[in-house]
């Protein structure tokens, strides 16, 4: 019985990376950038396990950054991915322009809010 | 787009064009388009004109002044900011309001209205518009109401057309549920809020119907600006995460609704954050653990989906989708359940939780209990405030099912749930007033333009009829159709009338309603003479005004917490509680002080260092909102605190009476003194015994009140408001 799902999960890993290996290269720097971001963000929140959450409202902006600028890089992924039929009409530029104005102000809030 | 759909080379006998009407319209020689957008633009200038008129009774009738309470906190608050600048706003610790505590100001407020009035004044001076701040103040609320209209247009061009959105912005520009908190005057958090509410929920359907990031970050700013203006910033909060569950639920999300969820979400709460009064609330607080739990859900939701497209595998998908779904509710279950237990992730608020449970309030928390405000909507107050909004609203609903759309789906969703709440809380209609306002319009919008277009088929059908080339079968079809129905065009008539008959009726409801309901300044009474003509009784400010001439700059004052804001603002002095009420104790010693006898009421007073004491009372002019009327509630909250106050003691049978047959401790209680005070000797009305309270309607039971530890003050001319001095201790020989 493990064996079987042993092997059905090596089955579902293999299937999954042969599928991603397909993704365009623009798609996988974006996806590698989330992976960044969500990485520095468990980081953050180990090291507050640690050392405790004092202040509070540094941590929080520290962590809400790195969340922040995940999601909006998911957000510019799915703008950007071409086989999306909903912003097909979007041109890309638009989108990385509206990604980084959000960046811009999430990052002033941020800053803001470092104390 | 709009209802008129001739094309610009239609030659038809019967004019579409305005041209027959407006003659001087030929002259412009403008296109149909160009005529519709000026039809457009010249009702909305009218509209945004009649939004700002219709709040301006209490302007014309009395003058130029904050109403009520509340407004007197904002007032004072805004005059310091103009005064100090930002900074000294932003860190402002006020020692004259709850003596000896003390007020954090600048942490406990909602700094979005005192900016935005600073704001107008600093940019009218600008442009050399030396006005006072007080008017800016006053006019701000109407001001934002036209505001309002307008959003309300944009917001029903976008989810039904610009027709609707016409009709929208005209209903909400008069509806009464608005106008009852943002007339000119009325200078309160909601005035602004409303502004901030609609903006933002339409810059987050505008953001979910293109998906575009841009969109997002606007409904972001907008959230930003509701949460520095009002507390109930909550419902967005709570509606928005509520919305995007059922999308999730009925299938119908898309990438649009991820983009323009997760960017608001995210930028909006760190922006909401910024202010001091909220805090660490959207990371903390129970309100908002909704939004974070749908926050989550749907990143591992698209994540399933993103994972379900690259897989191409059903089965494969299946494994995957197990093992990652008991992870993720087995963590989220854990994080919640931890959070709850350890008393992290604070419960819902005495506040809130009285909407899920409106019993909530009267057994534990009377302070909430007792504001007029608080109490459920009866059905006289709903037809009051929306007229015929009350019965378009299901009609509404209807045409909002038969074209689902993302937007649709808001706005259903908007409507129910505000409209739940309206009926939990009086003052909630105001929260629910855009929602009604939007549906209505889209039923009337939609009735009419069937109407409309029946009206004007049949011309069409006789057209083609006559014209043999182009007989379609669509043609030739409708014709026959018509034929069937002879007076099709009558009756589309007749019902075009009714409907124009509806709408005239509600324009006349809502213009008496604002003139005779919430147009009152509530400072200012007025009333009618014997002889028809108008009374005013300006006894408020002529008693603020002699605290502020006649006592010591250092002077305490202590009344009941409803005056507290109006003696800080127009007196000048400090006070012992006022409507904050954030701190119960305080306001139950004060409760526990005016229920006791004197001796017992003077030793509190020391302890507080009190100089003056403030009552209202009604009895001679017959003003019913009195200190008398709202003793009881004084003594439940003291007894809340202090069991030495009993409510049984001040009743009689369970009735509460204040003539001879009262009970003894009513009789003799500081507050009982303070109002009846040299009352006995007073012939208040032609016929009745002297000592005859007008407002219980009977004859007070202990006429020969003696103060042995105060000395009255003063009384204002109608005996309105009442001041005594506290008499120092006796020396000891």
């Amino acid at each position: 019985m493990a064996k079987t799902t042993a092997s059905d999960a090596q089955a579902l890993i293999r299937s999954l990376r042969s599928a991603y290996a397909s993704t365009p290269t623009n798609l996988k720097i974006i996806d590698l950038y989330v992976v960044f971001a969500v990485l520095t963000a468990i980081i953050q929140v180990a090291y507050m396990g640690i050392v405790g959450s004092f202040p509070f409202n540094s941590f929080l902006s520290g962590v809400l950054s790195c969340v922040g600028t995940a999601v909006l890089a998911v957000c510019l992924r799915i703008q950007v991915n071409k086989d999306n039929k909903e912003f097909k009409d979007l041109p890309p530029e638009r989108a990385f322009a509206d990604f980084v104005l959000c960046n811009l102000v999430l990052h002033l809030v941020i800053m803001n809010f470092l104390g | 787009m709009g209802a008129i759909k001739a094309d610009p080379s239609s030659k038809a006998p019967i004019s579409s064009s305005p041209y027959s009407f407006f003659p001087f319209l030929k002259a412009l020689r403008l296109k149909t388009k160009q005529q519709e957008l000026l039809l457009r633009a010249s009702a909305l200038c009218l509209i945004y004109v009649l939004a700002f008129a219709i709040r301006l009774f209490s302007v014309l009738r009395y003058e130029s002044m904050i109403h009520e309470f509340d407004p007197y906190f904002n007032y004072r608050t805004t005059l310091f900011l103009t005064r100090n600048g930002a900074l000294e706003f932003w860190n402002w610790f006020d020692s004259e309001s709850w003596y000896p505590l003390g007020r954090i100001i600048g942490g406990t407020l909602f700094p979005g209205l005192m900016v935005t009035a600073a704001a107008i004044y600093k940019t009218l001076h600008f442009l050399r518009f030396a006005v006072h701040i007080r008017e800016v103040c006053v006019l701000t609320a109407p001001f934002f109401a036209s505001n309002t209209a307008i959003v309300a247009y944009f917001f029903g061009k976008e989810v039904w057309d610009s027709g609707a959105g016409l009709v929208a912005a005209a209903l909400i520009a008069v509806c009464p549920g608005y106008i009852s908190r943002s007339v000119a005057g009325s200078y309160d958090n909601e005035g602004v809020a409303i502004f901030a509410l609609l903006l933002t929920f339409y810059l987050f359907v505008k953001a979910v119907n293109t998906g575009s990031l841009a969109w997002a970050l606007a409904s972001a700013f907008g959230y930003f600006y509701m949460v520095s203006a009002w507390g109930g910033y909550v419902f967005i909060i709570n509606l928005l995460p509520l919305y995007a569950l059922v999308l999730l639920v009925t299938g119908r999300y898309s990438m649009r609704l991820y983009v323009a969820y997760n960017c608001m979400y995210v930028i909006g709460m760190l922006l909401a954050m910024q202010i001091r009064f909220v805090g660490f609330q959207h990371v903390q607080s129970g309100e908002h653990m909704a939004a974070m739990g749908v926050f989550f859900l749907m990143q591992v939701f698209y994540f399933l989906d993103w994972v379900k497209y690259l897989l191409n595998d059903p089965k494969q998908f299946h494994a995957f989708l197990r093992i990652t779904l008991t992870c993720a509710i087995s963590v989220g279950a854990l994080a919640l359940g931890v959070g709850t237990a350890s008393g992290y992730i604070s419960p819902w608020t005495g506040r809130f939780y009285s909407l899920l449970d409106p019993t909530y309030a009267k057994d534990h928390i009377p302070i909430i209990a007792s504001v007029s405000e608080h109490q459920p909507t009866a059905w006289s107050s709903f037809m009051f405030d929306f007229h015929i909004l009350l019965f378009l609203f299901p009609a509404g609903l209807y045409f909002c099912f038969k074209r689902l759309s993302d937007a649709t789906i808001f706005l259903v969703m908007y409507g129910l749930t505000s409209m739940y709440f309206a009926g939990v809380m009086v003052r909630l209609i105001l929260v629910a007033t855009p929602a009604v306002c939007l549906i209505s319009a889209i039923a009337i919008s939609a009735t009419i333009k069937n109407l409309t277009s029946l009206v004007r088929t049949k011309s069409k059908a006789l057209q083609s009829s006559v014209s043999k080339g182009a007989a379609s079968l669509k043609a030739s079809a409708k014709a026959s159709f018509d034929q069937a129905l002879p007076f099709q065009k009558n009756g589309a008539i007749a019902l075009l009338f009714g409907a124009f008959y509806l709408l005239s009726r509600y324009a006349i409801h809502c213009t008496w309603v604002t003139s005779e309901a919430y147009s009152s300044p509530s400072i200012v009474l007025a009333a009618r003479g014997a002889h028809g003509g108008r009374v005013i009784f300006d006894d408020y400010r002529e008693a603020y005004f002699w605290l502020r001439q006649n006592t010591p700059q250092d002077a305490k004052i202590m009344s009941w917490w409803d005056y507290g804001y109006q003696i800080t603002a127009m007196g000048n002095r400090t006070v012992i509680v006022d409507n904050n009420t954030w701190n119960n104790t305080h306001i139950a010693t004060v409760g526990r002080a005016m229920s006791s006898y004197e001796d017992e009421a003077y030793e509190i007073m020391q302890s507080l260092d009190v100089d003056y004491v403030l009552v209202v009372f009604g009895g001679v002019t017959g003003y019913s909102s009195d200190d008398i009327n709202k003793f009881l509630w004084m003594v439940r909250i003291g007894g809340g605190v202090f069991p030495v106050i009993k409510e049984p003691d001040y009743l009689v049978n369970g009735e509460y009476r204040v003539d001879k047959g009262a009970a003894p401790k009513m009789l003799n209680c500081l507050m009982y003194k303070l109002s009846y005070h040299r009352f006995g000797e007073l012939t208040t009305e032609y016929g009745k015994p002297p000592g005859y309270d007008r407002a219980r309607g009977v004859e007070i039971g202990n006429k020969d009140v003696k103060l042995e530890y105060l000395e009255e003050a003063f009384t204002t001319s109608n005996w309105i408001v009442r001041i005594y001095k506290v008499k120092p201790p006796k020396n000891r020989w």
